[in-house]
């Protein structure tokens, strides 16, 4: 089922040897191998602290990795500077957990924000966005089901609309990979569920693969085809939902009694 | 009696008291007090006020107002309109140059967005030295670099504003939340696009606030440049009183009065509406 890192396509996303020491001598990642394909949606489970966020966001640099490759489509994301990361950061839309959407603007504003890697800084200034991006853009907010919302700001809409702008903002991008760091831990479990059917219906009809940190079990079952269990920086299960036994979840979270 | 005396512990009423603060806290309290008391009354002792001055102050107060009372409203136009316009371009010009001199320097100021800290320092350094010098100091120098006259108010006024205005500018800047910026850089915005869609939206209200207020402390600092010959309704003060007419000083003063007042009024308006 996995493919192993050794045996990669060059489409999809491959790390080899990923690894973050924030304290020298400290490492959060050890040195994660893994190929993800390139389509639908990979769950990471595991506890606080045990490096996920810190994992996803090596991929797309916001944090740095101190070794390893991150390769995307074959190119190594982790040697790129300059003008050439902030392209491959323009083909790898994010999710955040507090939706990190500029809460004085509007909807529309936000959702147009994805294409700011490809407009030039005359036409976001004068608000002088391509016509196609409009176009788009009121498509996504139709898909996400925020329609009439375009003209509201975003520090008016609920945590389930800001999140859905969030979705909106990323595939805005037309990204062939999707990163959703906790997308649904701020949220109700009702606005939960129904924020992760929309990712995973919107990025399944492009054809986006994504990439998710959760902390919902549940709802990494329900949503994902392939689970990552992580535990103290390193990969401990590998596979699909069916085969997560709460054996591995003993392994992956430690402890019982939960259970 | 020793059954009881065994269950509860003496001294456990003890324990569960309460203080504020521990001796060591109130001795050190103490101190601080004792610290502003004593300072005061050096102050005092420095001021030495002659008690032959203090006594007739009342009846040389009296004095002034009747010669002040009526005021020469006559002598409003055109010579005290004239000098309160200039004032005003003294204020709002240098309010608009000391913005473009503050916005680069808060931006270097800020520690979340330049991340050199060397160049945080030197920023700093630059604010608090424009704000070490009194807007009257700075016009004295800009008196003697451009000669009396408008230009000298509104340097003044100019390079005094960028201390307070980048101040308060790079604490709004870094004061802004990290998320939205990070979401904008995940897209592959570029360094400006970034500033523009993330950081700007959210020091906007804080920016008007700034140039409003600072606009309005400005119109007054500039009605006193005139004694330092700076320009503005000051040079008209100065002569006022160099000649004794108090019934004119009485007009120019009620004239900035008006205006600082309805600067207030504009600037609250206009500031209700930003938020």
């Amino acid at each position: 089922m996995s493919l192993s890192a050794t045996q990669a396509t060059p489409r999809g996303l491959v790390l080899r040897g990923l690894s973050k020491e924030y304290v020298p001598g400290k490492p959060v990642l050890r040195g994660i191998d893994l190929a993800i394909a390139p389509e639908g949606m990979t769950a990471i489970i595991g506890p606080s602290g045990t490096g996920k966020s810190t994992l996803i966001r090596c991929i797309n640099r916001l944090v740095e990795p101190t070794a390893g490759e991150v390769l995307l489509h074959g190119e190594d994301i982790a040697r790129l500077r300059g003008g050439a990361l902030r392209a491959a950061r323009r083909r790898i839309g994010m999710v955040f957990q507090e939706y990190n959407l500029v809460e004085r603007l509007t909807v529309m504003e936000n959702v147009l924000s994805g294409r700011l890697g490809y407009v030039p800084l005359w036409r976001a200034w004068l608000r002088r966005y391509p016509e196609e991006d409009i176009a788009r853009a009121f498509e996504l907010l139709d898909a996400v089901g925020l329609p009439e919302h375009a003209t509201r700001r975003a520090d008016a809409l609920s945590g389930g609309q800001r999140q859905r702008v969030g979705i909106a903002r990323a595939l805005m991008q037309r990204p062939d990979l999707l990163l959703a760091d906790e997308p649904t831990s701020s949220l109700d479990p009702k606005t939960a569920v129904e924020v992760m059917e929309l990712l995973a219906r919107l990025t399944g009809e492009a054809g986006v693969p994504v990439i998710v940190n959760i902390h919902n079990v549940d709802l990494a079952r329900r949503f994902a085809q392939r689970i990552i269990g992580m535990s103290g920086g390193a990969v401990v299960f590998d596979g699909p939902p069916e085969a997560l036994e709460p054996e591995h979840l003993r392994q992956i979270y430690g402890g019982e009694d939960w259970l | 009696m020793s059954a009881p005396a065994a269950a509860i512990r003496p001294g456990d009423a003890l324990r569960r008291e309460w203080h504020r603060f521990t001796p060591q806290e109130r001795i050190g309290r103490w101190l601080v007090w004792l610290a502003i008391v004593a300072s005061l009354v050096w102050a005092v002792r420095t001021v030495e006020i002659i008690p032959e001055f203090l006594a007739d102050a009342p009846q040389q107060m009296a004095d002034l107002l009747v010669r002040m009372w009526p005021p020469d409203l006559a002598h409003y136009y055109p010579s005290v309109h004239d000098a309160l316009i200039e004032t005003l371009h003294i204020a709002t010009l240098g309010t608009v140059f000391s913005f473009a001199l503050a916005v680069p320097l808060a931006l270097m100021a800020a520690r979340n967005i330049c991340r050199i800290p060397a160049l945080n320092a030197l920023a700093q350094l630059l604010l608090v030295a424009s704000r070490s010098v009194n807007s009257l100091v700075w016009a004295l120098i800009f008196v003697a670099v451009f000669g009396p006259g408008a230009a000298a108010g509104t340097f003044a006024i100019a390079f005094r504003s960028v201390g307070f205005v980048g101040k308060l500018l790079a604490e709004a800047l870094e004061e802004t939340a990290p998320g939205p910026v990070e979401a904008l850089r995940a897209t592959g915005a570029p360094w400006g696009s970034v500033m523009l869609k993330g950081v700007w939206p959210q020091v906007q209200p804080a920016f008007w606030g700034i140039a409003l207020f600072r606009w309005d402390i400005n119109v007054r600092e500039s009605a006193v440049l005139g004694l330092v010959g700076a320009g503005g309704i000051g040079v008209v003060l100065d002569d006022a009183i160099n000649f004794f007419q108090w019934d004119r000083v009485a007009t120019v003063l009620l004239a900035i009065l008006a205006v600082v007042i309805i600067a207030e009024i504009l600037v609250t308006r206009i500031r209700a509406r930003l938020i």
